[in-house]
């Protein structure tokens, strides 16, 4: 309790300081939130949760910066999200496509082997060598002052790119043809089938859409928090646990759950050495598979349902 | 129409249908009786392609559809209502409908495909009323309707339908069973019923088949089949020993 009070007395006497951590806070709260929603498309069509998730994040931010070296920034991104696609719809067809009726838990153990083979082989290609895409506007120390805080501009592009994909998903799903197949397939499989709907194209274009959106995800980040051929590990823990912290499967509490757990991150180095940053998020994680297994805004009946 | 030979099909290791051969003319109302685990759901999943038969062969239209994916059944003209309406709950009820048409969308024109969406709310209204409704919130009755309404969206010449009359009110069931019927009148479509209410799927259609464990016992015209003493007692729930004969 003291501690709270500590923390409380801290912020008002530094409300500047409190915004910083807020605006760190929300940024790695998006890119989680993208982390966890790529979870949820391909959740809900195949029922799996996809390890290599942040594997699409790495190989996006850092094909991106490979390119970057031949041609402008906005170009490198747009070809190195779809090259990240390709990757995830060459990954779908060649080891799931042609499963007849697998298990879940067949379908998971082969994504995290994957999720090793990609890292292994962006290791032999890239080297363990940390970089970065350059800042999409102004550098390093440019900054963009909001009543007397001072943010990069970086920030508000991780935001805004990632809103803008959250709501432009939300529309794809709601408005567009494919997208109420693939919501028809997340519903009841066999009927979607009925109906005429190819359930498999389906399920690879789950896995096109999540390299999309963690690739470009990927990008946003990358000049803040640097790229490197490991980084997708720490991303898809976090990522999933956000992903259970919503409730698995439902989007818009991914992002509720993603802001909860960057903020929480970013605030915990205030209290505590920040090495201790990364314990936050495996903890919470732990407390959600006790206490809440269908997460902050799952129903219980729902869960009881699922596989797993 | 529809031609069935001594078809094989199970679950693991489970035989269910045991040499099943049958046949479903053009503009026939057939029907399929038979109690509670005699095959008749399984039956249904085999022709739509759910479920792969061991042995055996199935033909539509003349094509072997014996191993077609269903998807590729219901774009060929195969449409089934599965067993307890299966409606997508959490989707409204156009929604739903739109899903029916995915079989057209880059053959029908998008005016075709809504005006089709006008004519099933023209034959059942009470879709309409309730079009930008969950599908989830609506009655047993009505999400039958759109069960029936999304298949028939998909256009087709042949209506499989599972247990239209599951779980629903006695006068619901009539008004079903009333469509049934009125949708061959008014389209000429061909309709393969399965169905434990026995009486009303008689009643309406023209040819019967009755299996039982896995295999088909009797067929016949529906007037006959009845008439038939065996049916009589065993579906329609007439009780021989107290008639004296």
């Amino acid at each position: 309790m003291p501690l709270v009070f500590c923390i409380i007395f801290d912020c008002i006497m530094n409300i500047e300081l409190f915004f910083q951590y807020v605006a760190a806070g929300v940024t790695y709260g998006f890119i989680y939130a993208i982390v966890a929603i790529g979870f949820n498309i391909i959740y809900n069509t195949t029922g799996i949760i996809n390890f290599a998730q942040g594997e699409f994040v790495m190989l996006g931010s850092m094909t991106a910066i490979t390119l970057n070296a031949f041609m402008p920034l906005s170009l490198a991104i747009v070809l190195s999200v779809l090259i990240t696609m390709l990757v995830g719809a060459v990954m779908e067809i060649l080891f799931f496509r042609w499963l007849e009726s697998p298990s879940v838990l067949r379908m998971i153990i082969i994504t995290i082997g994957l999720s090793i083979i990609i890292r292994e082989i962006a290791l032999a290609i890239w080297g363990e060598n940390v970089r970065a895409l350059p800042y999409f506007t102004g550098n390093e120390v440019s900054s963009v002052s909001f009543a007397g805080v001072h943010i990069s501009p970086q920030v508000l592009w991780v935001v805004g790119i990632c809103s803008v994909m959250v709501v432009g998903l939300q529309v794809f799903f709601k408005y567009f043809r494919y997208g109420r197949q693939m919501r028809a397939c997340a519903a009841n499989r066999e009927v979607a089938r009925l109906c005429g709907i190819n359930t498999k194209n389906m399920v690879t274009l789950s896995f096109v859409l999540s390299a999309g959106i963690g690739a470009l995800a990927g990008c946003v980040v990358s000049p803040i928090t640097y790229s490197q051929y490991n980084m997708g590990v720490p991303l898809a823990i976090k990522g999933f646990t956000v992903a259970i912290l919503g409730g698995l499967g439902n989007s818009m509490a991914a992002v509720a759950g993603g802001l909860l757990l960057g903020i929480l991150e970013s605030f915990s180095v205030w209290v505590m050495p920040s090495a201790y940053k990364d314990a936050i998020a495996i903890s919470i994680m732990l407390l959600i598979l006790f206490f809440r297994p269908a997460g902050l805004f799952g129903r219980k009946e729902e869960f009881s349902l699922k596989e797993f | 129409m529809l031609k069935i030979r001594n078809i094989e099909a199970g679950y693991g290791s489970i035989k269910v249908l045991r040499k099943v051969s049958l046949h479903v003319n053009p503009g026939e109302i057939v029907t399929i009786i038979g109690a509670n685990g005699a095959g008749k759901t399984t039956l249904l999943r085999t022709i739509s392609g759910l479920l792969r038969p061991w042995s055996g062969e199935i033909k539509f239209n003349g094509e072997d559809i014996t191993r077609t994916p269903t998807e590729r059944i219901v774009r060929l003209g195969c449409a089934l209502v599965p067993e307890g309406r299966q409606v997508f709950s959490t989707m409204t009820v156009r929604e739903n409908l739109m899903l029916g048409a995915t079989v057209r969308f880059g053959k029908d024109r998008r005016e075709d495909i809504e005006r089709d969406i006008e004519w099933i709310y023209d034959l059942f209204p009470r879709l309409a009323e309730r079009e930008t409704q969950l599908a989830g919130t609506l009655s047993g009755g009505e999400q039958q309707m759109l069960a029936i309404g999304r298949a028939l969206m998909a256009k087709p010449e042949l209506l499989l339908l599972d247990e239209p009359s599951m779980g629903l009110a006695p006068t619901i069931v009539k008004e079903i069973f009333n469509y049934i019927v009125r949708l061959r009148e008014e389209l000429g479509l061909t309709v393969l019923l399965v169905e434990q209410n026995a009486r009303s799927a008689l009643k309406v259609s023209d040819r019967a088949y009755v299996i039982e464990t896995g295999r088909i016992m009797l067929e016949g015209r529906s007037e006959d089949l009845m008439q038939n003493r065996d049916v009589q007692r065993a579906y329609l729930g007439r009780d021989l020993d107290r008639e004296f004969v």
